[in-house]
């Protein structure tokens, strides 16, 4: 049998994933490896990109040892990826000469005017859809070239490559001949226009970003190359960043479409179709998909930095608990939170906040609080932070939500999903697929190929999974809110009192 | 220094034995190794089997260590981080069976359900975790129950409820058919529980093989089972798969 499956290498926050998929969308085999998360100071997160590098080679092979298929069975392969996340190396000998700057690294933080040569924030917003944040690639790539005068000589001379980390997998994957992204990447490194979708040569001058290290941007669906490695002859056929994946993968393809990923943070993206949709509330308007001769499909993005980084901060920093879903375990020896809140202000409050001073703060504490009571917060704050940034879209986009679509690994906890209906009031569903992310990314490259005729197919294979109902009445719930809603003014103000 | 027990260090005794044997032990060989009456050895290995330290072969009467105790260092299970590892390989099996797909562990005489996936269709449908189902009268129940001792034991003492007039209500004829289900590796419970209801359900193991939940499919009779009412083989393949790919995810099977 020829071609039969669809490859998706999901290049996530906290693991590298290679995943399998059938005709009907299910999925046939998946290899996992975690990597290490460096964080050298506080505030900045470091990847190796080698080491993903590497974990690719591994799992591409082993993904399809366990379907017991090979190379020639893969259809189309599609790549995504954690946005943002700034990769430099050697355009000669392939290695990065840097550290994986990573989207929630905030070493930018206090300096994104001075790195952008004093633009105007708004004509920033204006012409690449994106709040001045220490997020986007630009400022990052500006802050490590700036950081070393040999770095910013051997990119001037055109010896250094850039790419987040679609390009650089790209990259590898065909022996170093490819050096492209996509507009759904490019459209978060702040370089790129908008409406031209192409890099901003005045932006570049703004951020001192030389051309030459930049990548051609390629349509998200459309065929790339051939791979070379580690396994020859697999198309690479898409290109998208993780969160517009899983929009796609959630078959979003209207206009008014959208879904919640909770993943590292939490994620939310609404479909806006050709239409370059302007927020009224401090949310992101970006690429969500693009295709050879057709327009741009571009979305409105109300993104929360820590959700899933907040129970992983409960395993690694307090020992509350052993693996991430025992969190669930944990929150349910007790009925409620007990009046604690937490608001995991880390980095700052993003949308729809944008309180880049911010901190994190645990509020309500008694005698009686215990770790049952502090883990029902962390999960009720994972569900409240997806209530602002909902509330944020609903606002931009004029309409109630009738239901929410949510994917991502924290959809496994249930607890987290009867949270959420409760405090939205609106049905949770949860499709067939939870990792959309993957599924999106094989959609996009089985579209290019002809595996899948049309996206009226990809819709046919979307099936509900699950589904979650409010079970607490007004009362409760506005009263709910309005404690949370303090509990974010005081992470604010303790932010401003302590920068005086 | 306080006194010894003499039953505590007969007890341990006993077990250090059935633990150096290859095979199930007879009692006659235990009392014979002890030097001690049949009917004292007896006492003590029946009491060790009803705390569940030893395992007692249905046919022959040996004895051998239980897999209980093997599991007694170990931390169990975490229910949430079952569903965790079991979502993508259970949305799967609903995809290929078009049915409602299900995982459930033993807890308290029952089997609970800790993940259930809607079946793929338009449907309403509200969600099943949390809901627990009777060991001997469904799919996921007997899966369980022909290999944990822990919930064996729950259907030595008292008698079995009839849900319907399908429930298997004689021990031995339950006995029997939790053979089968050993030697076929997937159970079966047709209208057992509910009348139109059919379920088919396959063990998950840990690494260590020891199972510790089972994933299957329910639903209506007439798509579960063929016209004769026997259970589809092809469905019961898929479990069969999921099952092994939970269990894969577990860390049965791996290398290293």
């Amino acid at each position: 049998m020829s071609r039969s499956v669809v490859a998706a290498i999901d290049q996530g926050t906290t693991s590298t994933r290679c995943l399998l998929f059938d005709h009907a969308g299910r999925m046939v085999s998946v290899a996992q490896r975690q990597h290490r998360q460096i964080y050298p100071r506080p505030g900045w997160v470091e990847h190796d990109a080698e080491e993903i590098w590497g974990l690719v080679r591994e799992l591409l092979p082993q993904a399809l040892e366990d379907a017991g298929l090979g190379p020639e069975d893969i259809a189309g392969l599609g790549i995504t990826n954690q946005r943002e996340t700034t990769v430099v190396w050697d355009r000669d000998s392939g290695r990065p000469v840097a550290p994986a700057v990573v989207w929630q690294d905030t070493r930018t933080a206090g300096q994104l005017d001075a790195l952008t040569d004093h633009l105007d924030p708004a004509e920033l917003l204006r012409r690449t859809g994106l709040p001045l944040s220490p997020y986007p690639s630009g400022p990052k790539l500006r802050w490590l070239l700036d950081s070393d005068a040999d770095l910013r000589a051997r990119a001037e001379r055109g010896e250094l490559l850039f790419g987040t980390m679609d390009t650089w997998l790209v990259w590898n994957l065909t022996g170093g001949r490819l050096h492209v992204t996509d507009p759904t990447n490019a459209s978060r490194t702040l370089l790129m226009d908008l409406e031209t979708m192409q890099w901003d040569p005045e932006l570049l001058a703004a951020l001192h970003v030389p051309a030459a290290m930049l990548p051609e941007i390629r349509p998200s669906i459309g065929e790339l190359a051939t791979t070379v490695e580690p396994l020859a002859g697999i198309p690479i056929s898409a290109v998208l960043g993780d969160q517009q994946a899983s929009l796609f993968g959630q078959a979003a393809f209207d206009p008014g479409d959208a879904k919640c990923t909770f993943g590292t943070g939490t994620f939310l993206l609404m479909n806006t179709g050709p239409d370059i949709v302007r927020s009224g509330s401090g949310l992101i308007t970006t690429v969500a998909v693009s295709e050879e001769g057709a327009p741009p499909v571009y979305a409105l993005e109300g993104s929360v930095a820590v959700a899933g980084a907040l129970v992983e901060w409960c395993r690694t920093s307090l020992s509350l608990v052993r693996s991430p879903a025992e969190i669930e375990t944990l929150a349910r020896t007790v009925d409620d939170c007990g009046g604690c809140y937490v608001v995991p202000a880390f980095a700052g409050l993003f949308a729809p906040h944008w309180e880049p001073s911010a901190q994190g703060i645990v509020v309500g504490l008694t005698g009686y609080t215990t770790k049952g009571h502090i883990a029902r917060a962390v999960l009720e704050a994972c569900a409240w932070q997806a209530k602002d940034v909902i509330d944020a879209m609903v606002a931009d986009a004029g309409v109630p939500i009738a239901s929410l679509a949510v994917d991502g690994g924290m959809t496994a906890n249930n607890l987290l999903m009867q949270t959420l209906a409760d405090v939205l009031d609106v049905p949770v569903i949860r499709p067939m697929m939870a990792e959309s992310v993957a599924l999106g990314a094989a959609y996009a490259a089985g579209l290019a190929v002809g595996y899948w005729p049309d996206r009226q197919v990809l819709r046919a294979n979307w099936h509900r999974a699950a589904e979650w109902r409010s079970q607490i009445g007004p009362v409760e719930r506005e009263r709910a809110h309005a404690l949370w809603s303090a509990a974010v003014r005081l992470a604010i103000g303790w932010g401003h009192a302590r920068l005086g | 220094m306080p006194g010894r027990v003499q039953s505590v260090e007969r007890a341990a005794a006993i077990l250090q034995i059935l633990a150096v044997e290859q095979e199930p032990v007879s009692l006659a060989h235990l009392a014979g190794a002890l030097d001690l009456a049949k009917t004292t050895v007896h006492g003590l290995v029946q009491t060790l089997r009803d705390v569940g330290f030893v395992d007692q072969d249905a046919e022959s009467g040996c004895y051998s260590v239980g897999a209980d105790l093997l599991h007694l260092g170990a931390a169990p299970l975490d229910r949430n981080e079952l569903r965790a590892r079991a979502i993508n390989w259970t949305d799967a099996l609903a995809g290929h069976t078009h049915e409602a797909a299900l995982v459930a562990r033993y807890e308290a005489g029952e089997a609970l359900v800790v993940h259930h996936v809607f079946r793929p269709d338009a449907s309403v449908q509200s969600l099943q975790t949390g809901s627990a189902r009777p060991l001997h009268a469904t799919a996921l129940g007997k899966a369980i129950l022909a290999h944990d001792p822990r919930a064996a034991r729950t259907i030595n003492d008292g008698a079995l409820e009839s849900h319907t007039y399908r429930t298997v209500v004689d021990p031995p004829r339950l006995h029997r058919e939790l053979a089968d289900v050993r030697d076929t590796g997937w159970a079966a419970s047709v209208e057992e529980w509910r009348p139109g209801l059919a379920s088919i359900a396959a063990p998950v193991r840990d690494r260590s093989g020891y199972v510790v939940a089972a994933v299957g499919i329910e639903g209506p009779v007439d798509s579960i089972c063929d016209p004769r009412q026997r259970p589809r083989a092809a469905l019961a393949e898929h479990v069969v798969d999921a099952a092994r790919a939970v269990s894969r995810e577990l860390g049965h099977g791996r290398r290293g």
